[in-house]
């Protein structure tokens, strides 16, 4: 471990599902940073393979899904080719995950005191339980859970859907991990205890320069978050860059649609823009660049997969005709 | 324009029934109590024929228990719902049907609010023909019809649901209850389990069908910005109350209830970047022990003494909008 290496580093990820009717690609040849106390917000539609990253860097992809490709370097050490045991250790101490759906995380049969006290002890073995229930205590304290002390004592079905995801984030946020991957961890939830979330990630990534990926279709959040951001389609980034740049000049038509259909503000009243067509299968990529189909700019130069290019420093897109001139725009 | 629905006092109350062991233990002295959940507590609102008004709320105040009143899928307690001047729970059998076909409720859930094993020209067919809105007969032609309004490709009515994306899921639903030709639709969270894109697509058709239909919406929903930008007028919930009811101009640019301000600094917005979240003010009260008095005291930064104990009438503070809060007095 070098003092120097980001806390993540991917490259050229490739993750692919071996099913009976063809090989889904569904990461394609990700790569993206992430430093000590930054926020990486993972933009992108539904099965755009969003999840799939984030469980590909945590090595938690179960077969038919395989990673086929690529390095995932948690400050400079390689996942892909470290044991399982030492995995499995890195996972819930230094790496967590908030998933989609918390019960992932959360054991049923388990009470919540139970399953908290022991992440703190499995990442320090000398805190003593009174320490670890008072820590636990604050934890759910801290996402907004009334009656902390008393909820400790519940089974998680004795939980709605939205406290049973703040549970699944306290317990992620308990141990101050060095690196956090959020998959939409607060879709579900108000926007007044999504703030209090969004707080309490926030200070932990400055006080403690923990690194988040937070994985969102919902762009103002991102917007409000991020430090930079990457936009995926069909398994692939199609465009990445600080958060301004991406969102203030976007150069991908599919990020261009994307923040031309929020509603908000300044869209009262008026029809959103809609982008054409419907997310193709991975089956059945179109040849090319996948997002041709439902390009207003497509011509016959999209017949070629564009390569990754970077037009200006710290900018990476994927695309024939970029919407706007970067190197343009940076000077 | 004409009042077309109107809530006078409406108050649901849901009783928490104990369980035997409870039961034993209170027989034998023990101090139990059934817990009551105050869902909705003395709502009063009108809406205009025509009108579309957004209903905001956090998780849990009530907004889907008002919603299924209104679309007479649930009772209230207490208090009336009128329809076109009549009150719905004194109407004979006959206007009763026919009200309860005029609003119709679509769902969040696009996949669990359909029949997986009904066709999709049954699951959109099956209730005009009983109503007799259409024949049997014509019933195939009508569907196809409905289908089209709502941008599904009729070559697709023999398929099941699992055969549709989420987007087009939706869609099925709305046509499921634009098929018995409602006059006011009933939204909850109808939009939020859908892409961003496909988002788009749903909020466009649902100001297309306004447009074309005179529909009258009460539009729930935990997404501000899309209240903001499809709704006339806006309707804040807390803790099974009004605390404010205004245009959508005056609640997004100059809310008046301290939740209202409260609840709008939340919002993420896209024009805002690098926003410094804050942490909620108070503790979150629960429903089955809302505080007395304005319920919003514990959290709110002006509470007075008499915050604390008098609850705030809804007032009208300008022509068309009202706000529960003693600050108003003056
Ligand atoms: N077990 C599996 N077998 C086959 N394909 C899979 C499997 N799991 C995921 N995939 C495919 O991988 C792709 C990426 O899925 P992923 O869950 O990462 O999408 P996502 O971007 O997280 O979407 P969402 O926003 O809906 O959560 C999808 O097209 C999906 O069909
Ligand atoms: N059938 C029921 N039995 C008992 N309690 C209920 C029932 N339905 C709702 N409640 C309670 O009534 C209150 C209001 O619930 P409701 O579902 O109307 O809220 P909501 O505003 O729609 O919340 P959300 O945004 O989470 O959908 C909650 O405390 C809920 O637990
Ligand atoms: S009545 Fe009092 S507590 Fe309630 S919102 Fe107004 S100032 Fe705040
Ligand atoms: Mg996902
Ligand atoms: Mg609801």
């Amino acid at each position: 471990m070098t003092d120097t290496a980001p806390t993540l580093q991917v490259e050229n990820l490739e993750t692919h599902f071996f099913t009976k009717d063809g090989v889904a690609k569904a990461v394609d040849g990700v790569s993206f940073t992430v430093g000590r106390g930054e926020i990486m917000g993972l933009v992108g539609e539904s099965g755009s393979g969003k999840s799939v990253t984030g469980f590909s860097v945590l090595g938690l992809v179960d077969p038919p899904g395989k990673v086929v490709g690529g390095k995932v370097l948690f400050q400079g050490q390689d996942l892909l080719s470290i044991k399982e045991e030492e995995l499995r250790h890195l996972r819930g101490n230094r790496i967590a995950m908030i998933f989609q759906d918390p019960m992932m995380t959360l054991n049923p049969v388990l009470r919540v005191d139970t399953q908290m006290i022991e992440t703190v002890q499995a990442h320090d073995a000398s805190v003593s339980d009174d320490e670890a229930r008072a820590r636990s205590r604050d934890a759910l304290g801290q996402v907004g859970i009334p009656s902390p002390e008393e909820r400790l004592k519940a089974y998680p079905h004795q939980f709605s859907g939205g406290m049973r995801q703040r549970v699944a984030i306290a317990i992620a946020l308990l141990n101050k991990p060095d690196l956090i991957i959020a998959d939409e961890p607060t879709t579900a939830l108000d926007v007044t205890i999504q703030g209090q979330i969004l707080y309490e990630a926030q200070k932990l990534c400055r006080d403690t320069g923990t690194a988040l990926i937070w994985i969102t279709h919902d762009l103002a959040v991102i917007a409000g978050l991020a430090d930079k951001i990457s936009v995926m389609y069909a398994g692939r980034i199609v465009e990445q860059g600080g958060l301004g740049d991406v969102l203030d000049h976007p150069a991908h038509p599919y990020t261009c649609g994307l923040l031309g259909s929020v509603p908000g503000h300044n869209t009262r009243g008026k029809r959103l823009y809609q982008i054409p067509g419907m997310t193709p299968s991975l089956l059945k990529l179109p040849k090319g660049c996948a997002f041709k189909e439902r390009c207003p700019h497509a011509d016959a130069a999209c017949e070629t997969a564009p390569e990754i290019t970077h037009p200006v420093e710290g900018r990476a897109l994927r695309c024939a005709h970029p919407q706007v001139d970067l190197a343009g725009v940076a000077s | 324009m004409s009042t077309i629905l109107e809530l006078s006092g409406v108050t649901k109350n849901f009783v928490k029934h104990l369980d035997a062991a409870a039961k034993l233990a209170r027989r034998l002295g023990a101090d139990v109590k059934e817990e009551v959940v105050h869902a909705v507590d003395g709502v009063s609102l009108k809406i205009a024929a025509g009108e579309v008004v957004g209903l905001v709320g956090e998780s849990g105040c009530g907004k889907s228990t008002l919603g299924r009143m209104v679309a007479g899928i649930m009772e209230p307690t207490a208090g009336d719902i009128r329809y076109k001047d009549r009150v719905v729970s004194a109407m004979d059998k006959q206007a009763g049907r026919e009200t309860a076909l005029a609003i119709q409720m679509i769902f969040q859930d696009p996949f669990a609010s359909l029949n997986p094993r009904m066709r999709v020209q049954d699951i959109i067919g099956e209730a005009p023909i009983l109503h007799g809105v259409t024949s049997r007969a014509d019933a195939g032609d009508y569907v196809a019809q409905v289908m089209e309004r709502v941008g599904l490709d009729p070559e697709y009515r023999k398929r099941y649901p699992h055969q549709f994306s989420g987007g087009q899921r939706q869609r099925i639903g709305i046509a499921r209850a634009l098929a018995v030709k409602p006059e006011f639709l009933v939204c909850d969270e109808a939009i939020a389990a859908l892409d961003v894109s496909i988002q788009a697509q749903v909020i466009n058709l649902f100001m297309d069908l306004r447009e074309d239909l005179d529909l009258t919406y009460l539009f729930i929903s935990h997404d501000l910005s899309v209240v903001e930008h499809i709704s006339d007028r806006v309707v804040i919930m807390y803790l099974g109350r009004i605390v404010e009811v205004a245009s959508t101009e005056d609640i997004f640019d100059s809310a008046n209830h301290p939740y209202t301000q409260a609840l709008l600094n939340e919002v993420p917005r896209l024009d805002v970047r690098g926003f410094d979240y804050q942490p909620i003010a108070g503790e979150i009260p629960s429903p089955l022990d809302p505080p007395p008095g304005c319920h919003f005291h514990p959290r709110c930064p002006h509470a007075t003494a008499r915050c604390r104990e008098e609850r705030p009438q809804l007032r009208e503070i300008a022509p068309g909008r009202v706000s529960a809060c003693h600050l108003n007095d003056g």
